[in-house]
């Protein structure tokens, strides 16, 4: 496979993820944003921030208007991370790559972007948010399912995964990043409505809300969110399970090629550090260190395997 | 109607009936109701924007993405016809590889005083470097796209070569599939002949022309300058249909004396390039040093015998409108035999005579630059405005030798499926022809390009021409 094959896969799937994260992160801070306890500038602004958009949006805006920030997220072709711009960036890397895709995938791409941009055509309206969202999500779903479906598990689909889990750890650990001081067990917000509001948006903006009671009941706490959102192996957008699919992704391709590069021992101390821990040693090193080391470990790693398998020359 | 009338339709007679090859369909095509067919005609719309099927028009705002009107008639050609067509073309095609070839070595056409010398000496196209090379195989023209028009029953003209890169034969292909999808009773009650081997016989017909010391099954790849390139769509799916990779100039460099592709584990040698890419761009130290699409030292590892360039470098010249005007005497002079496909008759006018009848009977006839395609920068006499035609003879005075003229032939039409029923269209035809050591391989059919305007000669698609599936029976 051509190098830049190999890096148009991994972008187009890291896109296609950071597209139907913005949409689930602009739906997550529009129901807190309905929750009249609140405070919904500061959620806002913290829903920008977590799409790693802040200068972008200050350098437009002055204040954190919902209609301003759903615009800015959802539409702006001025915004690199806006669900247009990654919609189309997909599209583009698809287009470059697409002698590797099968039809199927193709097809869920290219009508994903088609769809998407004719919605996103005009501002949007509060009342169409939540269908204009949800459509968002099932075009990503229709590639995730096309590809799951009809792409032969080689080289070609090991890119792929290792694009969607980068992108999707980095946005779990950005979410966490955004919101720690929410998650940090203090007295004073236990069993306050306004903890619970908050935890509870953490857990939509990954659309965890449903598993996480399955799995934990009536019991939501600091900790137990925390936990849930970094260790849970079950959980598919959980950081150890993110870095299970990098390690597994990164593996197949070292068995493949004949040829384990730095990328791989990285991955593996990575993984590593992650069995160490515990929910309780996470909090007693500092929740938030132990989230920015991930994001910077996990951007490193990217950057290696950019080099390791020659996406650039 | 009147107007229409003196043009050749080649499915309706001017009595009721319709032409033989069309008797078939005709019977199937009385039984539709018409609303269905505008019904399976947004279909295939839908299809072609759904698959991605688009060309990029220059001059146009960045990443704009237009799709190619297809028309739901089939353009229909009998067995006979096409017999006649595909040794003609394959004359041709000879012809020209033998005329590259001498014209790189030894001149003699040029000897014989058949072909002027400035003609030769002062064209851009004729590339220095290539005096003195033979390509592997010998052959210039691995792939050739005969633009042909047709005046009558039997009356079938070449209006332009297309040696270098022509473009276009995915549209050949999407269109029969877009066809077999929408209709698949048809063609189980008419016998058409195959195109879907095409990608097949391409990759065949390339690796047959690998350099003689490759071993083992020679690498082939497609160069395209990216997907910007008004004919991305084209290089994707032909690197698709073949099952070869798709580079990028970026994605080449010279490897102990070979190209090679940069993979996910390391590089490897190619064997043969198909490059979408124009001779000035292919290699930054050889050609034009800004260009960004090619690589950098290809012609010394092609001069060198370890790649394969098709179609090679320096076959431009034989789409120069001028040098069209000598095909018939190149055909018999490298055949020993008189062309079997006729040429339009064409004014030189560079020459002094030629130029003052051109100019003289300008509102008659088209006029193009020998290096233009694409339809850009040509004058359309009969359908010209005063001003246009006197800019335009501005333009011939000041440059004559950058042009040459040619009647306005009243081109067959096809009828397509307008809103009003069945409407009569020009077209033309554009078969695509394989050529390495085993011999010359043409697809039976082509691309049919329809001017989607009543009265209109320009088929072009760069000016809003449309395309049809083409036919040929299998007897």
């Amino acid at each position: 496979m051509l190098g830049k094959t190999a890096g148009g896969l991994y972008w187009m799937f890291r896109f296609l993820e950071r597209c139907e994260n913005t949409a689930r992160l602009v739906e997550a801070g529009f129901r807190i944003a309905l929750t009249r306890s609140n405070d919904p500038v500061s959620e806002w602004k913290s829903v920008v921030s977590t799409a790693g958009a802040r200068s972008n949006y200050d350098a437009k805006y002055d204040t954190y208007e919902a209609a301003y920030v759903v615009d800015f997220l959802l539409r702006d072709t001025a915004n690199p991370s806006s669900a247009l711009s990654a919609v189309e960036k997909a599209r583009t890397n698809a287009r470059m790559v697409r002698t590797a895709l099968t039809t199927e995938v193709w097809e869920a791409v290219n009508e994903g972007w088609m769809g998407i941009k004719e919605t996103l055509k005009s501002p949007i309206k509060e009342t169409d948010l939540p269908a204009v969202l949800g459509e968002i999500r099932r075009h990503s779903a229709l590639v995730r399912g096309a590809l799951h479906g009809t792409m032969l598990r080689n080289d070609i689909y090991d890119f792929t995964q290792i694009g969607l889990a980068l992108e999707r750890a980095d946005n779990t650990a950005r979410i966490i990043d955004v919101k720690y001081y929410t998650l940090l067990p203090s007295a004073s917000f236990v069993g306050s409505t306004l903890d619970n509001v908050q935890w509870e948006t953490i857990l939509r903006s990954v659309s965890a809300h449903r598993s996480f009671r399955w799995l934990n009941d009536e019991n939501m706490t600091p900790s137990s969110v925390a936990d849930f959102l970094i260790l849970d192996p079950r959980f598919p957008r959980s950081l150890s399970f993110c870095s299970r699919i990098l390690e597994e992704s990164l593996g197949f391709l070292a068995k493949d090629y004949g040829a384990r590069f730095t990328c791989h021992d990285m991955i593996s101390a990575q993984r590593d550090k992650l069995r160490e821990h515990t929910i309780a040693t996470i909090f007693d090193e500092g929740l938030h260190q132990f989230i920015t080391a991930y994001i910077d470990d996990i951007n490193a790693i990217g950057q290696q395997i950019e080099k390791d398998y020659r996406f650039i020359g | 109607m009147d107007l229409e009338r003196r043009h050749f339709d080649e499915m309706l007679l001017s009595s009721d009936g319709v032409r033989a090859p069309y008797a078939e369909y005709q019977r199937w095509f009385a039984n539709e109701d018409p609303s269905r067919l505008a019904k399976k005609s947004k279909e295939a719309e839908a299809f072609f924007r759904r698959t991605g099927i688009t060309f990029n028009v220059y001059g146009q705002a960045a990443a704009q993405e237009r799709l190619i009107p297809f028309d739901l008639i089939p353009r229909i050609i009998a067995n006979r016809e096409w017999t006649k067509l595909s040794k003609g073309i394959t004359q041709r095609v000879c012809a020209i590889n033998a005329f590259l070839h001498d014209i790189y070595h030894r001149q003699e056409i040029l000897r014989a005083g058949i072909v002027p010398t400035e003609l030769i000496s002062r064209n851009e196209a004729f590339l220095p470097q290539m005096i003195g090379f033979t390509p592997p195989g010998k052959v210039y023209t691995h792939i050739v796209g005969t633009d042909l028009v047709r005046t009558g029953e039997d009356d079938f003209y070449v209006l332009e070569d297309n040696a270098r890169t022509p473009s276009g034969v995915s549209y050949m292909l999407e269109n029969r599939e877009t066809m077999l999808h929408m209709f698949p009773e048809l063609f189980s009650q008419i016998k058409v002949q195959r195109v879907s081997d095409y990608p097949k016989n391409l990759r065949r017909s390339l690796a047959a022309c690998a350099p003689d010391r490759c071993v083992g099954k020679p690498t082939v790849a497609i160069l395209t300058p990216g997907i910007h390139n008004s004919a991305y769509f084209e290089h994707s799916f032909l690197a698709d249909q073949m099952g070869v990779e798709l580079v990028e100039g970026h994605d080449l460099m010279v490897v102990d004396g070979h190209i090679a592709m940069r993979t996910t584990k390391g590089y490897k040698t190619i064997d043969v390039l198909y490059r979408r890419v124009d001779d000035e761009y292919l290699d930054p130290l050889n050609f034009n040093p800004d260009s960004m699409l090619g690589v950098p030292g290809i012609m010394d590892v092609y001069r060198a015998g370890n790649i394969t360039i098709a179609n090679a470098p320096g076959t431009g010249i034989s789409d120069d409108k001028a040098i069209y005007s000598y095909m018939p005497d190149i055909i018999e002079f490298y055949t020993g035999e008189k062309a079997i496909l006729k040429n339009v008759e064409t004014w030189r006018c560079s020459e002094p005579d030629s130029l003052a009848y051109v100019l003289e009977h300008l509102p008659e006839l088209v006029v193009k630059e020998v290096h233009g395609s694409g339809g850009y920068g040509m004058l359309v006499g009969p359908a010209a405005s005063k001003k246009e035609l006197s800019t335009f003879a501005a333009k011939l005075r000041r440059n004559p030798s950058n042009y040459i003229a040619q009647p306005t032939l009243s081109l067959s039409t096809v009828p397509i499926f307008a809103k009003k029923g069945l409407a009569p269209r020009h077209v033309d035809l554009r078969p695509f022809a394989l050529v390495s050591p085993k011999g010359v391989d043409i697809t039976p059919g082509g691309l049919t390009r329809v001017a989607l305007k009543a009265g209109s000669l320009v088929v072009n698609s760069s000016q809003g021409g449309g395309t049809k599936d083409t036919w040929v029976l299998e007897d």
